[in-house]
């Protein structure tokens, strides 16, 4: 399986996930420049987290324009899994792969703590190795996190199953107490209709090894690989 | 020309730094803030001198990267 990270001028989880996803799939990952505009053949794509320019006039709107993306988006609509987290789910949405906005925190502060999600659908290549409805803990780490989409659109992801996680808490209810951000509807992650691009805030990768207090994220980058047996 | 660009939140978008901003006028003894929406104002300078094209091109870059129309409505002036 070659997986391939984007790398944007202010990523910094980048290395992180080649760390973890290098941990799991046991085979080098590709780094990718964004000044590039070819994607080298690529089994996974990753965004990564990060400020991309500085989050300059919103997050993620710059990186979405790099000359990378357009291949990027290419290889999403034929059909290549793509990831983006925090600042990638920020870029995936700008780059109109995924639909809805992330905004300012409700609370206006960056937060950065361990939360609870809920995986609500594991018939995605990035959660078929966890159980539908687990509830896992994996860090957030952002100031804009808070998902915001027309009540049309909410009501087609919901109804189309594209809540991917969702902030839960340790009952595994939606409350407004478990919501970090304000999300609309407690959203984490969701997945675009062919359920091969997905986006979400919290960073697996910060928790995938005992070493690093737990490791339920690990498991994102097992189902890839199970994906890829398959 | 130069092109004057508002980029607003729309209306029925929650805008909690407008809400901080609120909180702190009224901190500051300002009485009778009754509410505070906040945006981006961008200014670009065209080469183009005639104001169909321009307007034209306005839009598309206001489309494309200034604002994210599923939170933000722009609008703008052209002044020579």
């Amino acid at each position: 399986m070659q997986a391939s990270v984007i790398v944007f001028p202010g990523s910094n989880c980048d290395r992180d996930v080649k760390v973890a996803l290098e941990a799991v799939i046991g085979r080098p990952v590709r780094m990718v420049w964004h000044g590039d505009s070819q994607m080298p053949a690529s089994d996974l794509i990753v965004v990564p987290g990060g400020f991309s320019y500085g989050d300059y006039l919103r997050c993620g709107a710059m990186a979405a324009h790099s000359p990378i993306m357009r291949d990027v988006v290419g290889k999403a609509k034929a059909g290549t899994p793509v990831i983006g987290i925090c600042n990638g789910f920020q870029i995936l949405t700008e780059a109109g792969l995924l639909p809805g906005v992330l905004m300012r925190n409700a609370s206006l502060k960056y937060i950065c703590r361990d939360v609870t999600l809920k995986v609500e659908q594991t018939d995605t290549p990035f959660t078929r190795a966890y159980r539908k409805g687990e509830i896992v803990t994996i860090p957030i780490g952002h100031a804009e996190g808070n998902y915001f989409a027309d009540q049309a659109t909410l009501e087609r992801l919901e109804g189309e199953g594209r809540v991917v996680f969702r902030y839960v808490d340790a009952l595994g209810n939606a409350t407004a107490e478990a919501n970090p951000n304000g999300a609309q509807h407690n959203i984490a992650g969701i997945c675009d209709e062919k359920r091969r691009v997905l986006g979400m805030m919290p960073h697996p990768e910060r928790l995938f090894e005992p070493m690093q207090g737990g490791t339920d994220g690990r498991k994102l980058f097992e189902s890839l690989i199970e994906k890829m047996a398959a | 020309m130069k092109a004057r660009i508002k980029i607003t939140l729309k209306t029925g978008v929650l805008d909690p730094q407008g809400k901080a901003i609120q909180h702190a006028l009224t901190g500051l003894g300002f009485a009778g803030i009754n509410d505070v929406r906040q945006g981006k104002y961008i200014e670009v300078d065209l080469a183009d001198t005639a104001e169909p094209a321009a307007r034209e091109k306005v839009d598309r870059i206001c489309k494309d990267l200034l604002a994210n129309t599923v939170i933000e409505n722009y609008s703008y002036e052209l002044v020579p």
